[in-house]
């Protein structure tokens, strides 16, 4: 291009500047369409900082921001943050243990029943929640699970298994076979062979599954809902229904307490975007 | 399941035990017998899991569906058989037909609306612009929210007197809508925000499918002047085409069971105008706790999904296939 005739670089030169204006264009487009999407959550930010009070009149921007929405939100609601942290670290550690050596199982064993367990697997995640919740509920009745952490931390695990064992076993049926035998000759049992090979190659795959199987607890509305009873372990989605239950009397902070159940979204969208955008396709098509 | 027991392999793993020290073949049997066991072990915890967390649930409500199940049972252990009364009673109770239709509507113009935004903007997205790739990860995060947290930002957004966009459309003179209380918009605003919500899944699988289109094809079709509008008709739909049923029947199985947004905006009301039979299997169950008349309507809501899934199954592996 470099070395292009001067009379059709120029001509080149006005399509380039016309192509460069129209990328930038689209760049822009893109940044409205953006931020049309976006809008509620940056209301649902600058709500979140304005004065206390019923009243939603809020300005467009927080000019004068109050931490008072705050205040409240982590008086009323640190303790319920605090439960949903936990159970959401237990299902991740629920989900790797079990969904990642079937996931392993599945992508390298050739069991005869494969596309049974696959089929198995699609059909899980489609079943409603309220159907498992229906039947939890009388099942954890009886064993004693009904507000409990564990027991809530094997129920939202439904949400990510299904996904996780999905994303999983796409990455690992690429690992060679050969390289799994060649660790075999060298003495090391099925169970290293896993450990120390096939877990470090499906690293981010592995990753991938544990920020989906953290977002998706963080998130369970419906098994906090259904399998407590009490005020004794309640995960914050559920002290917002609360705060939404009667008449909203304190905007600023059922805003901010969104604010802050918002934040593992956020902070994991930014800092492990690749891992976020492998999950959004991985667990849907194959 | 029956093949396994014609398994050389496991079949001479009953056999083995005490049999390991003999020939070499035979060792070599019994070594791979063992191995066998390992491998099972891999998918125990998995399995045992699908099947009390998925498996029993699908089954309980079966049962429950055909009992008295009520607070009752939990006191007195009995659930009296009743057969087919809780279908009966779902069926003729007034709302039944009023939330299979809200369902219906609810989920029909939920996909029409994600599908026709989330095709254009992943149409728009392919065209690759410098920070296209950054703009389209964040458009991620209505979808990675907690859904209750979206429902409350867009109960603050639709509140009649105060929320923004009732001040927004009245910069152009639109009188304040009642969004959420009243019966005649209250099902349309609960369909806007679960647009909203599912619109990024829509946009990165058909971004995804889009992607999958070679740049040849355009090119071809370029020389025989299909450009625009001609070349999404004769190139892009045909070849997004399997794409485009699978995204479709996962939307219908992820919309029809859509329970966390109605009960966060509106549980049901006004005056039952958002009632879906997700929200009616929810209610029955653990507002009025009739277990068994709820177990019913989540049976109906399983039958739905079920023909959805079936015909999921059918389009993914053509789409795997081609």
């Amino acid at each position: 291009m470099t070395t292009a005739p001067l009379n059709r670089s120029s001509v080149r030169g006005s399509a380039l500047r016309r192509r460069a204006l129209k990328t930038r264009g689209s760049t822009l487009l893109g940044i409205l369409f953006l931020a049309i999407m976006l809008f509620p959550i940056y209301w649902m930010v600058n709500a979140s900082l304005q004065p206390s009070g019923n009243t939603l009149s809020a300005d467009f921007f927080p000019w004068n921001p109050s931490f008072d929405g705050y205040e409240k939100a982590i008086a009323d609601q640190g303790r319920n943050l605090l439960t949903s942290l936990i159970i959401a670290l237990g299902a991740v550690g629920v989900t790797l243990v079990i969904a990642a050596p079937a996931a392993y199982a599945l992508a390298q064993f050739k069991f005869r029943w494969i596309s049974w367990a696959m089929l198995a697997i699609l059909i899980a995640q489609m079943i409603p929640g309220v159907v498992i919740a229906n039947a939890l509920y009388a099942a954890y009745n009886n064993l004693g699970l009904l507000n409990s952490i564990p027991g809530l931390i094997l129920a939202d695990a439904s949400h990510a298994i299904p996904f996780a064992i999905l994303v999983m076993r796409a990455s690992m049926m690429s690992i060679p076979a050969s390289i799994i035998e060649a660790a075999r000759v060298d003495g090391a049992g099925q169970i290293r062979a896993f450990i120390s090979i096939a877990m470090p190659i499906a690293k981010n795959a592995l990753i991938t599954a544990g920020l989906f199987a953290f977002l998706f607890a963080w998130s369970d509305f419906l098994f906090a809902l259904t399998l407590t009873t009490t005020d004794e372990i309640r995960p914050v989605t559920l002290g917002i229904y609360q705060y939404l239950g009667t008449q909203v009397s304190n905007w600023s902070a059922v805003m901010a307490t969104a604010v802050l159940s918002s934040l593992p979204a956020i902070v994991l969208l930014v800092v492990a975007q690749k891992y976020i955008a492998a999950g959004a396709t991985g667990g849907a098509v194959k | 399941m029956t093949s396994l027991s014609t398994d050389p392999a496991v079949a001479s793993s009953q056999r083995s035990g005490a049999t390991s020290e003999q020939a070499a073949p035979k060792r070599r049997q019994g070594f791979w017998a063992r191995e066998n066991i390992t491998k099972i072990l891999f998918v125990v915890p998995a399995g045992l899991y699908l099947v009390l967390f998925f498996g029993y649930p699908v089954v309980k409500n079966l049962i429950m569906s055909m009992q008295d199940y009520t607070t009752k049972t939990f006191f007195t252990g009995e659930a009296p058989w009743v057969g087919f009364q809780n279908y009966v009673t779902v069926v003729s109770s007034n709302l039944f037909w009023p939330a299979l239709l809200n369902t219906a509507l609810f989920t029909v113009a939920c996909i029409i609306g994600q599908f026709v935004i989330g095709l254009a903007l992943a149409s728009f997205f392919n065209r690759h612009f410098p920070l296209s790739r950054f703009l389209r990860a964040m458009l991620l995060l209505p979808w990675l929210l907690p859904l209750i947290v979206a429902s409350a930002t867009w109960r603050s957004i639709l509140d009649q007197d105060s929320g923004i966009l009732n001040q927004f459309l009245g910069t152009f003179g639109i009188p304040a809508i009642p969004w959420l209380t009243s019966p005649d918009v209250a099902l349309l605003a609960v369909i806007l925000v679960n647009i909203w919500v599912g619109i990024p899944f829509n946009v990165t699988l058909l971004y995804g499918g889009l992607q999958d289109i070679p740049e040849e094809l355009y090119e071809a079709g370029e020389l025989d002047g299909a450009t625009g509008w001609k070349a999404f008709r004769h190139i892009t739909w045909p070849n997004l085409r399997p794409v485009v049923s699978v995204v479709l029947i996962l939307g219908v199985v992820y919309t029809i069971k859509v329970l966390d947004i109605i009960l966060g905006l509106t549980n049901g009301g006004p005056a039952n105008a958002t009632q879906t039979i997700a929200v009616r299997s929810y209610q029955e169950s653990f507002v009025n706790f009739e277990f068994g008349v709820g177990a019913a309507f989540s049976n109906i809501l399983i039958l739905i999904s079920l023909v959805f899934a079936v015909i999921y199954l059918r389009a993914n592996r053509r789409a795997v296939d081609e």
